[in-house]
């Protein structure tokens, strides 16, 4: 009977075996893909366990969290929702994370091991690391002079720091409250529902991700194609350029809504916005040139992060003269950001320089010690220094005697360009008006904000006058919060 | 046992060591470690050790003290590793129930539990102090017999929980007699086997000339196929397959074990494998458990949420190799029998797979000691005896840890000592009570005198 007790003492080993076996393979091989599956809550209720650390405009939360007490704690609350939506996007239990929410969730929920005491820490401890802080370079006073430029209009206005690269103002509007979509409730599944379903999309933050015909603001980078390229030498020197053009190899013929457009200097038609001086000189400029300048100026340039995702501005690369001549004034495939024409216009005021724009100054552990700072970076150099001392003049010009006057700003030196965009079938739909500018304080070595506004301005007619008229006073709302504020 | 008192000279009558003292050291231990793993819990969820702790550590030292000098008293020579085994493992069941009712505030079942653990202790301690003999329940084979038939029984007039017909209530206790028939049916296997096992080892006609292959005669057949075929009609009939499954291999391991035929082997695969596609493919309840043991996440495809099986097997991921520490889980997501069938999956999440490895090595020590003192025994009846009800604990671990594991289907069943339920417990103190005699006879019998 020994023999037979050994061997059935064999089978009940051979039994643990098949346990600890199958053990290390649900909990130890196969774990990982267990952990993933959505079904498990695990990772949402560790997620949500914990306050999501804050984001922080002007040293102020503009960010928070709210026991719940559920099984998913923590929900996420903002102040000032509207306002910041643009810049810190959501932080949904149901519909996950956007914009800064999105870019920097590894250190707001806290999993990010940079914010771990020692490397590997966390691995062994399994504690977790509370939420870490980003710290935005917005500026609440410009932010809100934006908004409020705004108004109840629909549109969007970026500001940079054009020395630095830091993102001012993020504006987008119509706005909405992300504190809407935070929680779990059927609230939150209507207001989902609601929002998306609104004609005024109030989600789409068009201050980085909708792209714009830019219109005559486009005239800046054509300017600064032509003069970097050799084509003109003298700012004041007649430009040989007819008035009305006809398209080349069409018969479709230009004209402009001002008058002495004809033969006039680069100073006239970039002062008063001749499209006809400027479709010809993309056309001489050619089109290898112009998208030369453009890409370095950021279009055409996927990718980038700010570190919210930022559409890809355009210009297209393909094309005959007559559509060239167009892409020259803004017209046609161009499309760009309003963080695009911000970055423009910074070029123009930071020496041809493109700074890498940036929203995010540093991000730190709960207690405030640095995990991660961003510097200043350089991009690009977008034209030539001598090329951007002129383009200045230009833009300046604009805003002294042209058709951005309503930007002036007393005893500060400040450049601009206008621009009106038509779109939809026939031009029908609402015009875009634009405006882009920089401002620099005298005795100031560099200038100290670049922005540009885009407004949908049921009022504007085919005339440029119109972006001077209802964006550039936004712009010189903005202009004058960050020169106060600097 | 027997090579600890090796000495030069013979001695006519060599007795091994009592090693009492080791017993009450490692009982020491034994409480000890829920009493820290009671306070881990308060620690990890309150930041403060539970208020109770001290009395708990006080109550489980008492049972566990009692017991011990029990054993001290009425069987100095008996194995000193299988109180201290069942102690910890009953311990750390308190421990993992307490945890889980911090999640249901409605329900506290851990003081419950303590009530039946010491039901528990105080039935082995009975056990130890009367049975004097193990030999003594030979003579009840068939009443031992009968009464597990009509404790199998009643329950189906009582009706189902959960889809199974295995519990008795009775005012605000439910009881389920089927944990107790575990034994009674192992008494009974043992002491016929042993009373037959020349019978059904040299009779019996070859088939299909294979020599090795010999079935035994109907007529020695006959009378324990039919108490088999009930036993088990009755648990299809409770839809409690886990406990069939458990019923059929002791009595297949027994059968073996008592006369070495692989015949059995055979005939006993052949009908565990039609049984189980009988089962399998006809009674609904059971072919749900099979789908689900086969397609684990297919409620999760289907849209419906993890099932209990997909959550236990989340917990045992989110285990990890160290675990999370005692309460800071969540296998409360389990829901319905967290705290008994799927204990284990706590145990797997906040221990990881080195916390749920000593507790598959503690059981496979205590089944280790009983299959020991099955060796060491020199009666047949005290060889099955401890063989059946250390393979009842060794069958009953892999039935159920299988399950929550995802190894084989899922079978609503008790870990031993493990998980909530108060006959369980019961039992299996009982279990432990009769291993601790007999493994006290087996080492108190004198040793041959070549051997010393």
């Amino acid at each position: 009977m020994t023999k037979y007790i050994r061997r059935a003492a064999a089978f009940c080993a051979l039994l643990l075996v098949a346990l600890l076996v199958n053990a290390s393979r649900v909990q130890v091989v196969d774990s990982g893909t267990y952990d993933d599956n959505p079904a498990n809550r695990r990772q949402a209720i560790t997620r949500f366990d914990q306050p999501r650390g804050d984001i922080l405009v002007d040293g102020r939360a503009v960010t928070g969290s709210r026991d719940t007490g559920e099984q998913l704690r923590h929900e996420r609350t903002y102040r000032n929702g509207p306002l910041y939506a643009p810049v810190t996007g959501f932080a949904s239990q149901v519909y996950g994370t956007t914009f800064l929410e999105h870019a920097e969730d590894d250190v707001l929920s806290g999993t990010d091991p940079m914010l771990a005491p020692l490397p590997l820490w966390n691995d062994i401890t399994r504690a977790q690391n509370p939420g870490g802080k980003v710290v935005t370079t917005i500026k609440a006073a410009v932010q809100q002079a934006a908004h409020a430029g705004l108004g109840g209009k629909k549109g969007a206005v970026a500001a940079l720091d054009p020395a630095t690269g830091e993102v001012l103002a993020l504006v987008s509007t119509p706005s909405y409250d992300p504190e809407r979509l935070s929680g779990t409730s059927t609230a939150v599944t209507d207001a989902w529902a609601e929002l998306n379903a609104d004609p005024d999309k109030p989600m789409l933050n068009r201050a980085l991700s909708q792209t714009y015909p830019p219109g005559s603001t486009f005239k800046v980078v054509t300017a600064a194609a032509a003069l970097d390229a050799g084509g003109i030498d003298d700012l004041d020197a007649p430009t040989e350029s007819p008035d009305p053009y006809t398209l080349p190899g069409t018969s479709t013929s230009l004209a402009n809504e001002v008058e002495g457009c004809a033969d006039a200097s680069l100073r006239y038609a970039f002062q008063w916005s001749c499209n006809t001086v400027f479709a010809k000189l993309g056309v001489d400029t050619g089109q290898d040139a112009l998208a030369g300048t453009a890409k370095k100026f950021g279009f055409d340039t996927p990718g980038l992060k700010i570190p919210s995702p930022v559409a890809t501005s355009t210009f297209d690369t393909s094309m005959d003269d007559a559509q060239l001549a167009l892409s020259a004034i803004g017209q046609y495939d161009t499309r760009a950001t309003p963080l695009q024409m911000a970055m423009v216009s910074a070029a123009v005021a930071g020496g041809g320089s493109v700074k890498a724009p940036h929203l995010v100054d540093r991000t730190t552990t709960d207690d405030g010690d640095t995990v991660a700072s961003s510097g200043t970076e350089t991009l690009r150099q977008a034209m030539n220094p001598g090329t951007a001392v002129q383009l200045r003049e230009l833009m300046t010009d604009v805003v002294e005697e042209g058709t951005g006057a309503n930007a002036a700003i007393d005893g500060v030196t400040v450049g601009g360009k206008t621009g009106t965009a038509q779109h939809g079938i026939g031009n029908t739909g609402t015009p875009y008006a634009w405006f882009i500018a920089w401002a620099q304080k005298p005795g100031d070595a560099e200038a100290s904000v670049a922005v540009a506004v885009v407004v949908e301005d049921a009022a504007a007619d085919r005339s440029d006058i119109s972006g001077g008229g209802s964006a550039a006073p936004i712009a010189k709302a903005v202009m004058e919060a960050a020169l106060s504020g600097g | 046992m027997t090579g600890t008192a090796a000495e030069p000279t013979p001695v006519p009558a060599v007795r091994v060591p009592r090693r009492r003292g080791t017993e009450l050291a490692l009982l020491v231990v034994a409480v000890l470690l829920p009493v820290y793993g009671y306070c881990d819990v308060g620690l990890a969820r309150d930041g403060s050790v539970p208020p109770g702790a001290a009395g708990y550590g006080a109550g489980l030292g008492v049972l566990a003290l009692l017991a011990h000098l029990a054993v001290r008293l009425r069987a100095p020579y008996a194995d000193p590793l299988l109180l201290p085994i069942a102690v910890l493992l009953n311990g750390l069941g308190l421990v993992l129930i307490y945890r889980l009712d911090l999640e249901t505030p409605g329900d506290h079942a851990a003081p419950t539990q303590l009530v039946w653990s010491t039901v528990g202790v105080a039935l082995f301690i009975g056990v130890v102090f009367f049975l004097r003999d193990h030999r003594v329940l030979q003579r009840y084979a068939y009443l031992s017999v009968v009464t597990a038939l009509v404790l199998m029984i009643v329950p189906i007039f009582f009706p189902a929980v959960n889809g199974a017909r295995i519990w008795i209530r009775i005012g605000g206790f439910s009881i389920q007699p089927g944990e107790f028939a575990k034994i009674l049916l192992a008494v009974f296997f043992a002491s016929y086997l042993a009373a037959n096992r020349n019978a059904l080892a040299y009779t019996g006609r070859t088939v299909w000339k294979f020599k090795r292959l010999q079935l035994p005669t109907g007529r020695v057949l006959g009378p324990i196929v039919a108490i088999w075929l009930l036993s088990v009609g009755v648990l299809v009939l409770e839809r409690d397959l886990g406990t069939s499954l458990l019923f059929f291999g002791l009595f297949v391991i027994l059968l073996y074990v008592a006369t070495g035929r692989t015949g059995w082997i055979a005939v006993g695969l052949l009908l565990a494998a039609v049984g189980a596609f009988a089962v399998g493919s006809l009674e609904p309840h059971v072919h749900s458990r099979v789908q689900d043991w086969l397609h684990p996440f297919a409620s999760i495809d289907a849209g419906e949420g993890p099932n209990q099986l997909a959550q236990s097997l989340f917990a045992f991921a989110a285990g990890g190799l160290l675990g999370t520490g005692l309460g800071d889980g969540h296998s409360i997501l389990i829901g319905f029998a967290a705290k008994s069938d799927f204990i284990l999956a706590t145990a797997g999440e906040e221990l990881g797979l080195t916390g749920l490895t000593a507790i598959f090595l503690l059981y496979a020590l205590l089944v280790e000691r009983g299959y020991r003192a099955g060796l060491a025994l020199r009666d047949p009846f005290g060889r099955l005896l401890a063989i059946g009800l250390a393979s009842i604990v060794a069958l009953q671990v892999f039935v159920i840890a299988g399950g929550v594991t995802g190894l084989i289907p899922l079978t609503g069943m008790a870990m031993p000592f493990l998980a909530q339920g108060g006959s369980s417990v019961v039992t299996n103190w009982i279990i432990v009570a009769l291993l601790i005699r007999v493994s006290d006879s087996a080492r108190a019998q004198p040793l041959p005198r070549e051997r010393a």
